[in-house]
C-alpha cells in the first residue's frame, strides 16, 4: 500500500532513489500535473440573498487541490515570516496579517483570470501573492527596500501589481470600494467581458461609500463583484457590537448576495465562478466570505483582549483552511503525509530564501524622494527663480 | 500634437491698443516646447468686465504717462475667431477633447440629461451618449472613487462638483487616492482625472456654496490645481488638463461664466504651470486669479488715472506657483501685493507669500501684501457679503499704500 503511493511527480517531490520506475503506468499518480475533474461537496451550504444559490458540488481536479495547499501554505509561511520581521524591526508602520484568511485568495484566483481586477484594502500581502507577486517583492516592500513591488514607498498598506490587474492595496477603511465600481465602470466601458472583486471587511460594511457605491452599480449594471471578508472583528469590536444587522450578504437589499464558507477555499472558488457569470449578466452582487484571522488586526494588536485564546484555538482545530486541504488530499489520496510534509519544507524554504534575499537589497535612493509625484507631462519643466534652480520638475 | 501651445506671452498677454498681432515674450528657452506658435487675436485682453468690452491701452514706459484709460472699443471685424461666453468656452473644449479621446467621459450631478447646472455639458449627453456623460446620484465621495478607480485603468474622466463646496464630500478620495496612488504604487498607475466645479463667491448664495477649496487642496502632494479666468483659458485649461496624466482639479467661479470674449477658432490649449501676464507695469506686482482678476483690472482703471503703472499677473496654475514669471515680475518692480479670494488663514496668498519671500526676499522693498477673503463664513445679505470678498477700492488703497 505504502508503495503504491509513491509514484512519479515532479523532480522536486522525490528522492530520486526512492523512484518507483516499476511501478505500472496505472498505479501512478501523476499529481502535479492531473487534470482529471473531481467532484467534491462542499462542507457548508451556500446562503442566498434574492437569487438562487450555486450547486454545493464543486468541479476540481487533483492538481488544483494540491496548488491550493502550496499556495495558502506559501502565504502562511509569508505571515509567519512577516510577523517576526515586524518582532525584530525590520518591518516598521503597520503590518495587517492575512493568516486564517488564505482560502480566500486561493479560491477566488482559481475561479478568475488576471485580467478581472481584484481590489482590496490593507490586508492585502496574500492577496498580491495570489495575482502573481513575487515573495522577494512582497518582503521587500514591507522593508521598504527599493525592489519592492512599490520601490519601498507603498509599504504594508500598498501592494500593487498593474500587470495581473490587482489594484492594490489601500489604508483608509472602505476607501476601495468606489474605486472598485470605478474599474467595473471602466471594464464596462471598454466592453470587455472581465469583473472586478471589490474586497472589503465587516468592519468597512457599515461605511456609506459602500452603499452610494452598490447604488450606483446596480443601476448601472456594472460588473461589479463586492466580497465582504467577514473575519468578525472589525479591528477590536465585534461584528455583534457594530452592525445592527449582520447578515452583510442581505445588506445590498436589491442587490443579490451569497453567503460563502471562507474558510473552504471550495467554496470560495465555486461562489467567484457563480459571482463572476451573475456580475457579467445581471449586474452587482455581495458575497459574503466567513472567514477569521488568527492575528490581531494589526501587528500592534495582540488579538487576545476582545476575544479568548480558546476562539482563536477552537478555529484552528475545526475550521483552518490549509488543515481542510490537507484532509481532503489524504483523504483522495492525492498525496501523502509525507509529501505533503515536504511540499511544506519547501514552501518554508522558499520564504526564508525570499526574507534573505530581500534583507540584502538596497533601499531606495534619497532622489526617489521626489519621483513619480507627477508624471512627465508635454515634456514642460517649471523652474524657480532665476532659472538655476529646480523647484519642480513635472516629471 | 498638432495642437497649438501658446506661451505665456501669446494672445491673452497684453494687448497693444494698435497692433493685432501678439508678441510672444522669451520663453523660448524652455526645454521641450518645440511648438511654438503665435496667434493673431483681436479683442483678447484680461480687462473684460462684467457686460462692457472695454480694453486698456496699453504701453511700456518708464515715466508715468497717464495712459487712456477710457475704453476704447477694439476693431473687432476683421480678425478670426468666434465669441462665446466661459461655460460656453469649457463646454467647447470638454468636446473637442471628447471627440479626440474616446476615452474621456464626464461624470457628475445633472452633467448629462439636465445639461450640466451650469450648462458646461450641455448637448453633451445626446452626442455622446449615456455611457460617456454619466449622470449620477448626490454621492460626491462615491462617484469621485468611482472616476478615480476608472482612471487607474487608463480611462480619463472628468468629474464634475455642482459646486466645489460639494467636493468637500470626497476629500478622502481626492487627497488619498487622486493625489496619492501614482507615488505610493510606485508610478505603476497614473490618475489621468480632471475635477472642475464652480466654485467662489456669488451672489448671496449662502455660506456652504461659497466656499474657495484652493486652500483645502493646496497641500494635497500629487495633484495640479489651475483656476481659470476668461473663455480663453477656460477652454485652453480645460484641454490641457484633459490631455494631462496627472491629476488636475480646475476651479472655476460661478459669477464668471457668462464671460464674453472672442476666442480662436484653431485648437490651443494653455499650458497648466504657467501665469498669464494681464497688464505689465512698472511700479507694483499684483499676483490674483480667478474672479479677483477683475477686481483687480477695475482697481487698475483707477489707479493708471492716478499715475501708477501696476503689473498685473493672472497666476492661473495655483499649484504649482510659477515662480519664475512671479520671479521676474518682482525682480522688476520690487512690490508684490496679492489679491484673492481665499480666506486669509492658509490660503492660497498665505503660501504664495512665503513662497515670495523665501525666494525673492532680497528683490523686495516692500513687505509682501496680502489682501484676501476675511476669516468668515460668507453671508447671506448683500452688503456683508461685499466686504467678505476684496473690492476695488481696497485694493487701490493697498497699492498706495505700498508704493509710497
Amino acid at each position: 500500500m505504502a508503495l503504491s503511493r509513491l509514484s512519479l511527480r515532479s523532480n522536486r517531490l522525490l528522492n530520486p532513489s526512492t523512484t518507483t520506475a516499476a511501478l505500472p503506468s496505472s498505479l501512478r499518480r501523476h499529481v502535479s500535473t492531473d487534470t482529471t475533474p473531481i467532484t467534491i461537496e462542499t462542507a457548508v451550504p451556500f446562503e442566498s440573498h434574492l437569487c438562487d444559490a450555486p450547486s454545493r458540488s464543486v468541479e476540481t481536479s487533483s492538481s488544483e487541490i494540491l496548488s491550493f495547499f502550496r499556495d495558502m501554505a506559501r502565504m502562511r509561511r509569508m505571515e509567519i515570516a512577516a510577523d517576526s520581521l515586524y518582532k525584530s524591526k525590520l518591518i516598521r508602520g503597520f503590518c495587517h496579517l492575512y493568516d486564517g484568511q488564505e482560502a480566500l485568495a486561493v479560491g477566488m484566483e482559481a475561479a478568475i483570470t488576471r485580467k478581472d481586477a481584484i481590489i482590496t484594502s490593507y490586508r492585502d500581502h496574500c492577496t498580491f501573492l495570489g495575482r502573481g507577486g513575487e515573495l522577494v517583492d512582497a518582503f521587500s516592500e514591507l522593508m521598504g527596500r527599493k525592489r519592492g513591488c512599490s520601490n519601498g514607498k507603498g509599504g504594508s498598506m500598498h501592494f500593487y501589481k498593474k500587470d495581473a490587474c490587482f489594484y492594490g492595496g489601500h489604508g483608509i477603511v472602505g476607501a476601495q470600494i468606489p474605486l472598485g465600481c470605478g474599474l467595473a465602470f471602466a471594464q464596462k466601458y471598454s466592453k470587455e467581458e472581465f469583473v472586478t472583486f471589490t474586497l472589503y471587511g465587516d468592519g468597512a460594511a457599515n461605511q456609506g461609500q459602500l452603499f452610494e457605491a452598490l447604488n450606483i452599480a446596480a443601476l448601472w449594471d456594472l460588473p461589479a463583484i463586492l466580497v465582504c471578508e467577514n473575519n468578525h472583528y472589525g479591528m477590536g469590536t465585534a461584528t455583534w457590537r457594530s452592525a445592527k444587522s449582520p447578515a452583510y450578504f442581505k445588506r445590498g437589499d436589491y442587490v443579490p448576495g451569497l453567503k460563502v464558507d471562507g474558510m473552504d477555499a471550495l467554496a470560495v472558488k465555486q461562489a467567484c465562478k457563480f459571482a463572476k457569470e451573475h456580475a457579467l449578466k445581471n449586474g452587482p452582487i455581495v458575497l459574503e466570505m466567513d472567514t477569521y484571522r488568527y492575528h490581531g488586526h494589526s501587528m500592534s494588536d495582540p488579538g487576545s483582549t476582545y476575544r479568548t485564546r480558546d476562539e482563536v484555538s477552537g478555529v484552528r482545530q475545526v475550521r483552518d483552511p490549509i488543515e481542510r486541504v490537507r484532509k481532503l488530499l489524504l483523504s483522495h489520496d492525492i498525496a501523502t503525509e509525507k509529501e505533503l510534509k515536504d511540499m511544506e519544507k519547501e514552501v518554508r524554504k522558499e520564504v526564508d530564501d525570499a526574507v534573505a534575499q530581500a534583507k540584502e537589497s538596497p533601499v531606495p535612493e534619497p532622489s526617489e524622494l521626489f519621483t513619480n509625484m507627477y508624471v512627465k507631462d508635454c515634456g514642460v519643466e517649471s523652474f524657480g527663480a532665476d532659472r538655476k534652480e529646480l523647484k519642480v520638475t513635472l516629471a | 500634437m498638432s495642437a497649438i501651445i501658446h506661451g505665456a506671452g501669446a494672445a491673452t498677454a497684453l494687448t497693444t491698443f494698435h497692433s493685432k498681432k501678439l508678441v510672444a515674450r522669451s520663453r523660448t528657452n524652455l526645454p521641450g516646447r518645440s511648438k511654438r506658435c503665435i496667434v493673431a487675436s483681436g479683442s483678447d485682453d484680461g480687462s473684460k468686465s462684467f457686460g462692457s468690452s472695454s480694453s486698456l491701452s496699453l504701453r511700456h514706459s518708464h515715466k508715468l504717462i497717464p495712459n487712456n484709460a477710457v475704453a476704447t472699443k477694439v476693431d473687432t471685424s476683421a480678425t478670426t475667431g468666434h465669441e462665446l461666453l466661459l461655460f460656453e468656452a469649457l463646454q467647447e473644449g470638454l468636446e473637442e477633447e471628447m471627440d479626440r479621446d474616446p476615452h474621456v467621459c464626464v461624470m457628475g450631478e445633472d452633467v448629462g440629461h439636465y445639461g450640466g447646472s451650469y450648462k458646461v455639458t450641455k448637448g453633451l449627453a445626446d452626442k455622446f451618449g449615456d455611457l460617456r456623460v454619466l449622470d449620477t446620484p448626490i454621492c460626491e465621495n462615491a462617484f469621485t472613487g468611482m472616476g478615480i478607480g476608472a482612471a487607474m485603468t487608463g480611462l480619463r474622466p472628468v468629474i464634475e462638483g455642482m459646486n466645489m463646496g460639494f467636493l468637500l464630500l470626497a476629500f478622502n478620495q481626492i487627497s488619498n487616492n487622486c493625489g496619492m496612488l501614482h507615488y505610493t504604487s510606485g508610478g505603476q498607475f497614473t490618475i489621468p482625472v480632471v475635477i472642475r466645479g464652480p466654485g467662489g463667491v456669488g451672489r448671496q448664495l449662502g455660506a456652504e456654496h461659497s466656499q474657495r477649496l484652493e486652500s483645502y487642496f493646496q497641500s494635497i502632494p500629487g495633484i495640479q490645481m489651475v483656476a481659470c479666468s476668461t473663455p480663453y483659458n477656460a477652454k485652453g485649461l480645460m484641454k490641457a488638463a484633459i490631455r494631462s496624466e496627472n491629476p488636475v482639479i480646475l476651479f472655476e467661479h460661478v459669477l464668471l461664466y457668462n464671460l464674453k470674449e472672442k476666442i480662436p477658432d484653431e485648437e490651443y490649449i494653455c499650458n497648466l504651470e504657467e501665469a498669464e501676464m494681464v497688464r505689465p507695469g512698472e511700479h507694483i506686482t499684483i499676483l490674483t486669479y480667478s474672479r479677483m482678476r477683475y477686481h483687480v483690472m477695475q482697481a487698475a482703471k483707477i489707479l493708471v488715472n492716478k499715475g501708477y503703472d501696476p503689473e498685473v499677473i493672472d497666476i492661473r496654475s495655483l499649484k504649482p506657483f510659477d515662480l519664475y514669471t512671479i520671479g521676474n515680475s518682482v525682480k522688476k518692480t520690487h512690490r508684490v501685493l496679492i489679491v484673492e479670494e481665499c480666506m486669509r488663514t492658509g490660503g492660497i496668498g498665505a503660501s504664495l507669500t512665503a513662497a515670495i519671500n523665501e525666494n525673492f526676499h532680497d528683490y523686495l522693498d516692500a513687505p509682501v501684501m496680502c489682501l484676501s477673503s476675511q476669516d468668515v463664513p460668507t453671508p447671506y445679505a448683500g452688503t456683508l457679503e461685499e466686504w467678505t470678498v476684496v473690492q476695488p477700492a481696497q485694493i487701490v488703497t493697498a497699492v498706495e499704500q505700498l508704493c509710497q
